[in-house]
């Protein structure tokens, strides 16, 4: 095995186009365990902890781009007002120790189904960019994760930072789990209302092959807003409304069962949190409108 | 590969270190220093936490190339940390800390008055000193990885509230679960920084 240790990020680059099959570890609580387990034997890892760039932020105006390293407790800290969806699954990863040095860039390398910052990165707004020696292409959360453990980066490409849309309404991440620290969602919930374009949209953890949007649920709710001025009122949503986002949000499952849970339990519990979470956004809504 | 770092406070190097060895690995086996502890090698104990330049990590998810040129502080360099915090030092200067033969060398021996059971003899942390006052170390496997991560918590923020102390302890889990007594010496050591209660 070699360890490259590239100084900068043009060397990353560079490193990564050499070797493809390179294994990039940077807070390293995914690559770690694979190595301790005997699970990978890569020939190169390729640490990006030298690249100070990928643990820093910066405000592109209706959206931040976060540094693919930066860890789940500085998002936490100081990202909480124009990310909060993310803020919130950052503190339900792992513990103390895990969010010190894990970050957002992992999670999507991983691409686990389980990872808790895609039901947040899909519910806001998120593109990835993905950079190699050939050049940085944008690609859409959307179209990010391709299947379990499987993303859209080619070989030669390395994340380089993501590109979050900053929250224009109330934000929620809600995630079922035996604890509250050290937790690999069952599954997750996360919910972005957007006033500006008065959409709602949504993602989904650990309940299909990849994170997923809730689609037929955020088609349906947002024209039942539409239809029935809610936007514009401050009463509270109809219960038959609320009841019907979260059917079709358990609909939008397609789960498995394991040791953690039942696919008939994940469904159930999708749509408790959908229905939960929608709540809480649309009254702080709200209280945001009152207060205005 | 060779890795220099800094341990307690002094430099070190590690030669012939494999590339997928891990930080917890080489401050065991190759530094000689036991008190991190080897446990679930996956993040969920939080047996082996260290401090990565100032923060706390599971060092068995840290790959040893990782610290290259990294600060490091083990449990076993707690006692230096607190007494350089006392006198508003600067440990990366190297003037204090803990050396390794100085770590290693440390036992329990009535006749040079070091006692395992009250603590008296022998240099300690004042959250080292609130654990074994509260009786908050049972088989003490994870009482380092508790340790290292309570006085991070009590540097940062003095006066904790129990929700502060059990969210900076949540990754650290206890078999036996010896929990209340645990917040029980992590309150007391806040109490005694605070000098609302004297030692």
């Amino acid at each position: 095995m070699d360890f490259l240790r590239p100084a900068g990020w043009e060397e990353a680059l560079a490193a990564k186009a050499e070797h493809p099959a390179a294994v990039p570890i940077a807070g390293g609580t995914d690559v770690m365990v694979e190595i301790n387990f005997d699970h990978r034997r890569p020939d190169h890892l390729l640490d990006l902890g030298r690249i100070e760039e990928l643990t820093a932020w910066e405000d592109l105006g209706d959206s931040v781009r976060l540094g693919a390293s930066v860890p789940y407790s500085r998002i936490m800290k100081h990202l909480r007002g124009d990310l909060p969806g993310l803020a919130l699954a950052s503190h339900t990863v792992a513990s103390p120790q895990i969010r010190n040095r894990g970050g957002v860039g992992g999670n999507l390398g991983t691409a686990s189904p389980a990872g808790d910052a895609h039901p947040a990165l899909l519910a806001a707004g998120a593109e990835i960019e993905a950079e190699s020696v050939r050049g940085t292409r944008l690609i859409p959360v959307d179209d990010f994760y391709t299947g379990v453990k499987r993303n859209a980066l080619a070989p030669d490409e390395l994340i380089r930072a993501v590109r979050i849309r900053k929250a224009d309404g109330p934000q929620q991440f809600s995630k079922v789990g035996t604890r509250n620290a050290m937790v690999i969602a069952v599954c997750a919930f996360g919910i972005a209302l957007h006033p500006e374009t008065r959409t709602v949209r949504t993602g989904i953890g650990s309940a299909a092959p990849t994170p997923i949007r809730a689609k037929a649920a955020e088609e349906f709710l947002n024209a039942a807003l539409e239809e029935g001025n809610h936007w514009e009122s401050e009463a509270p949503l109809p219960d038959s409304l609320v009841k019907q986002f979260a059917t079709l949000a358990a609909g939008a499952c397609n789960p498995i069962d394991d040791v953690r849970g039942t696919a008939a339990y994940r469904r159930h519990a999708i749509g408790v949190l959908a229905r939960r979470t929608l709540g809480w956004t649309w009254s702080a809504r709200e209280r945001s409108t009152a207060c205005a | 590969m060779r890795v220099n770092f800094t341990v307690n406070g002094r430099r070190q190097e590690a030669d012939d270190v494999w590339e997928g060895e891990s930080l917890l690995y080489v401050l065991r086996e190759r530094m000689g220093l036991p008190g991190s502890k080897n446990a679930c090698e996956q993040g969920e104990c939080g047996s082996c936490t260290v401090r990565l330049d100032g923060v706390p990590v599971c060092s068995c998810l840290v790959a040893a190339g990782q610290a290259q040129d990294r600060d490091i502080v083990t449990v076993e360099g707690l006692a230096a940390l607190a007494a350089c915090r006392t006198e508003g030092g600067d440990c990366a200067s190297g003037a204090c800390g803990t050396g390794l033969d100085e770590a290693r060398q440390w036992r329990a021996d009535p006749a040079r008055g070091t006692d395992s059971q009250t603590g008296e003899g022998t240099e300690l942390s004042p959250v080292q000193q609130a654990f074994i006052d509260a009786g908050a170390v049972q088989c003490g496997f994870c009482t380092p990885g508790l340790l290292v991560a309570a006085d991070e918590m009590l540097e940062a923020n003095p006066s904790p509230s129990d929700a502060d102390i059990r969210e900076a302890l949540s990754g650290n889990l206890c078999r036996c679960t010896g929990y209340e007594k645990i917040l029980d010496a992590v309150r007391l050591a806040a109490a005694r920084q605070e000098g609302t209660v004297s030692r």
